[in-house]
């Protein structure tokens, strides 16, 4: 398994990058961010704030690596500082809160854009020639869509000129959150925009991608090998060709995730749906810095975490990652 | 040019570049300037109609592709120079220097882009035009990079570099002067794809708000039709023509790779010969 | 008795710079339980007639005329007319290919065994799970890799046992024919010996027979009954391997024998074949072999040679159409 371990330690290595990033970053920017908001704010400040914002960066007289292992410290105890908005909750609380949200927003929806646009890519390279071909110049326009934007033409279109499905909140005012059929089907009802931006806006990159990979991997001497062997269409298809075209597209696919993620923080934001991405824009509009920062750190723990799951599934799907070398 | 996707890209590319660039000089009036003809959908008088404070979107599209694509080129060139720098001296030297400098590339490639240049433009003191730029590129290099890394490890084996290694020239003059000019095709191919890219970076910033919402620029008029309630009134005039100026400079670019992707590999075409009955070639 | 005749076929690339005749009318007979050797340089058309021959063409290739007829005990069918389903039928039962590198005709992430298992699977519904397994152990041990393994990936075999795993796999269903292209191009010299002595002793045993391709004339001499030798998409000549070998009548066949060192027997020469083989967009008129060829004279230029029966086989060359008689050599 020296391909898994050498890919954790790249994530912790990655993982470490970022919270670092997280502790330099306001002391590199020009300026003193505790002093650009009680700036901004015109001394409108709680005291207890100000004086939490300093404790949250760590902020003090003392050298730059007492600080770092001070910062270092406090994270693995899961502290992330408080946050100025919702002054004095722990931005830990907050992101538990907001969490749960996105990871079943997103989760969801990712999942369902990577099945479905690898599914099109595969039928889109098999029947070429085909209807299917249309699907390229759709895919063509929609791979560079901003995600917000699909989110307000759904939102138009969708909620408020047809009024099929609500365009904020995550679930009704009617319901009370409980595990029951109600609110479950609430909390779908009002996924489903937000979670067809995504998908739409996500997919257009898979459909492309699994095509052009699965094109050339029809030409393979194992595709036409299949094909000598009188296997059905259908088994030549799956089983040899987009088995195959699928290896490469994880790599892809993992990557793009960061992206998917940044297009679903905004698409959060225009249906006010509660989790990390609208908590962000709060942040940002109040120069909530400890909250923006949590935040950052979690959403890049996420993707992480993320692109180990898509390793592992490399690792299942392709044997030669298992030769111990 | 024998492909109609890479004419076509290169044409939708180029008719925005010269919106950007003289569009402002033909279009009289002022983008900001209000007036009392709030919310009037297109019209002869206002071609895409007005915003709620009666600006006239057609002058914004024209004036925001000025600094949505400023922005975007800007942020594009300052990343491009950090890719090259990165990816040519990693491959090119191999061994540690190139160990580290692959790593940090990957790491600003597992890295969700937009989330840190948010952290980053948050504590902007002033987000002006060039600091957001720099701020988008930031995270917007490390493609390039790796492209340019992947290019420079083939080239530094052929025999013009060995010969020029062996003349006793010095690494850097064979880096900039031998392999650089041979990896300009890739280079202007992965410089569009970051101006893309950050162009969609720009447009996310300043719909979040952050960045400078004073200059009229496409994200920016989105982010005042989002907070103008554009599509409670059903305005949707004000939301469409930006987010799809940007649509279609990024399908522009798409197209322009797959054209030259399909060059590369012709197998990638959809194009088919004539088939003939019986003796097709297939099953 | 022939169980497979190839009968004027012809294949075109459709390409922007022109149509390329990769395989122009060619006639072949396959006789049953024999091994026959077709051999031409890289573009001579001989991997695509072996593709054309299973309908395994991919465009922009395109069969344009000629018919392949496959005999059965008591009738016979165009194997180019056939339906989707009939062809599928045909495949791997009673025609079955040996790719030129199993590296890359072997499904990468599925196990060998499992490569043989989805053959029998198909064609043998009726068969248990438990007689495919003994089965695919069976054609294993057959072709001398162990049983276990089955299990093993293309990627954890050498490149001996890949090409024997493919091997073994084309035997699955006993067919009547394997097509191999270049099967042991890609491995080193006593391992190819190893494999082609393989072949031999399968194909008395289970009594296929083999269109065996090859860019390595010396080689077919070693392992053929008959010899087809293809140039610019046509047959040139054909023959016994024991006539060709002692009396080759084409200029080309002349030439290709001696551009390899011969295994055994005195040494010679090595003369090869000056030149490239030709632009197949652009062929030269009269005989395409002429502008190589040491023994041509004026009307190479001009007139195409015919395919004529001779003596001992075939040969298309002016200098044989007239007279028959051999080229100095």
């Amino acid at each position: 398994m020296r391909f898994l371990a050498r890919r954790l330690g790249f994530y912790l290595l990655t993982a470490w990058a970022a919270v670092t990033l997280n502790f330099l970053i306001p002391r590199m920017m020009p300026g003193d961010p505790v002093d650009l908001l009680v700036a901004r704010l015109k001394g409108n400040v709680d005291p207890a704030a100000i004086e939490a914002m300093k404790q949250a960066f760590g902020i003090s007289d003392a050298n730059l690596w007492v600080q770092y292992v001070d910062y270092l410290g406090n994270l693995f105890n899961g502290e992330l500082g408080r946050s100025i908005t919702f002054f004095p909750t722990e931005v830990t609380t907050i992101i538990t809160g907001a969490l749960p949200w996105t990871v079943g927003l997103v989760g969801v929806a990712t999942l369902i854009s990577y099945l479905l646009g690898t599914l099109l890519g595969v039928l889109a390279a098999w029947k070429r020639g085909s209807w299917l071909d249309g699907v390229l110049p759709v895919s063509t326009f929609m791979h560079a869509v901003p995600y917000f934007w699909v989110a307000l033409a759904l939102v138009f279109v969708f909620g408020v000129t047809l009024r099929w499905f609500p365009v904020s909140r995550a679930y009704g005012l009617d319901v009370v959150p409980a595990w029951d059929g109600p609110f479950v089907s609430s909390v779908l009802y009002h996924a489903a925009l937000p979670a067809i931006t995504i998908v739409i806006a996500s997919m257009a990159d898979r459909i492309l991608g699994m095509r052009n990979v699965m094109v050339t991997t029809l030409g393979e001497d194992y595709v036409v090998m299949a094909e000598a062997k009188g296997l059905t269409s259908r088994r030549v298809m799956w089983a040899y060709a987009a088995r195959n075209a699928i290896l490469p597209n994880i790599t892809s696919f993992a990557l793009s995730l960061g992206f998917v993620v940044g297009g679903s923080v905004l698409t959060e934001i225009v249906f006010s749906y509660p989790g990390i991405g609208s908590m962000l824009l709060k942040a940002v509009e109040n120069e909530d810095f400890p909250l923006m920062q949590g935040i950052f750190l979690v959403i890049s723990l996420a993707v992480l975490v993320a692109n180990f799951l898509a390793d592992l599934a490399y690792v299942v799907l392709d044997p030669r990652t298992r030769q111990e070398a | 040019m024998r492909s109609w996707k890479i004419r076509l890209g290169m044409a939708i590319l180029g008719f925005f570049t010269l919106m950007a660039i003289f569009g402002p000089l033909l279009v009289s009036g002022d983008p900001s300037a209000t007036s009392d003809d709030g919310l009037v959908g297109p019209s002869a008088e206002h071609w895409l109609g007005t915003t709620q404070t009666g600006q006239d979107i057609f002058t914004q599209i024209v004036y925001g592709a000025r600094i949505s694509m400023g922005v975007g080129v800007l942020s594009a060139v300052i990343a491009t120079i950090v890719s090259i720098a990165v990816g040519l001296i990693g491959g090119y030297f191999g061994g540690a220097i190139d160990e580290t400098l692959s790593v940090i590339t990957n790491i600003f490639l597992v890295l969700p882009a937009l989330p840190l240049v948010i952290v980053l433009a948050g504590y902007l003191p002033q987000r002006g035009v060039t600091s957001v730029a720099v701020v988008i590129a930031v995270t917007g290099w490390a493609w390039g990079a790796r492209i340019l890394r992947a290019q420079t490890l083939s080239i530094r084996r052929r025999d013009f570099v060995e010969a020029a290694k062996a003349s006793g020239e010095r690494p850097m003059r064979i880096i900039f002067f031998e392999i650089l000019p041979v990896q300009l095709p890739v280079i202007a191919t992965s410089f569009l794809a970051t101006v893309v890219a950050a162009i969609l970076a720009e447009a996310g910033l300043s719909f979040l708000g952050l960045a400078d919402l004073s200059s009229v620029s496409w994200g920016s008029m989105l982010y005042f039709a989002q907070n103008g309630q554009a599509l409670l009134v059903g305005a949707w005039w004000w939301f469409i023509p930006p987010g799809l100026c940007i649509a279609l400079i990024g399908a522009g670019l798409g197209l322009m790779n797959f054209g030259i992707d399909e060059i590369a590999n012709p197998r990638l075409r959809t194009i088919k010969p004539p088939r003939r009955k019986k003796l097709e070639a297939r099953s | 008795m022939n169980v497979l005749e190839i009968r004027g076929l012809s294949v075109d690339y459709l390409s922007a710079g022109g149509t390329v005749h990769a395989v122009d009318d060619v006639s072949l007979d396959l006789r049953r339980g024999e091994i026959l050797g077709l051999a031409g340089e890289s573009g001579s058309g001989k991997s695509t007639l072996a593709h054309a021959i299973g309908r395994l063409l991919r465009p922009p290739a395109m069969i344009t005329a000629g018919s392949v007829v496959y005999h059965r005990k008591d009738e016979q069918v165009d194997v180019l007319k056939l339906a989707p389903k009939a062809l599928r039928a045909f495949r791997w039962k009673e025609l079955a290919v040996v790719f030129q590198s199993a590296m890359n005709s072997l499904n990468p992430v599925m196990a060998v065994g499992a490569q043989i298992d989805d053959v029998l699977r198909i064609h043998e519904p009726d068969m248990s799970r438990k007689a495919r397994g003994e089965r695919v152990v069976e054609l294993l041990r057959r072709v001398g890799i162990s049983a276990d393994r089955r299990k093993s990936y293309p990627h954890e075999l050498s490149g001996g046992m890949r090409q024997r795993a493919a091997i073994a796999i084309a035997l699955a269903l006993n067919p009547e024919v394997i097509v191999m292209d270049e099967p042991t191009t890609a491995l080193d010299v006593v391992v190819q010996r190893d494999i082609l002595h393989e072949i031999r002793t399968l194909k008395d045993e289970y009594g296929f027979a083999v269109i065996f391709i090859t860019h390595d004339l010396s080689l077919l001499m070693e392992i053929s009954d008959r010899i087809a030798i293809m140039y610019a998409g046509r047959v040139v000549e054909t023959g016994t391997a024991k006539e060709l070998h002692r009396s080759p009548r084409h200029p080309y066949t002349l030439g290709l024998l001696r551009s390899f060192p011969k295994l055994r027997g005195p040494r010679e020469d090595l003369l090869g074949i000056p030149g490239t083989p030709p632009d197949l967009r652009d062929l030269p008129p009269g005989c395409a072999f002429h502008p190589r060829c040491q023994s041509a004279f004026d009307d190479c230029g001009r007139v195409s040679p015919r395919l004529l029966p001779g003596p001992h086989g075939e040969v298309a060359c002016l200098l044989n159409e007239n007279t028959g008689v051999e080229v100095q050599a």
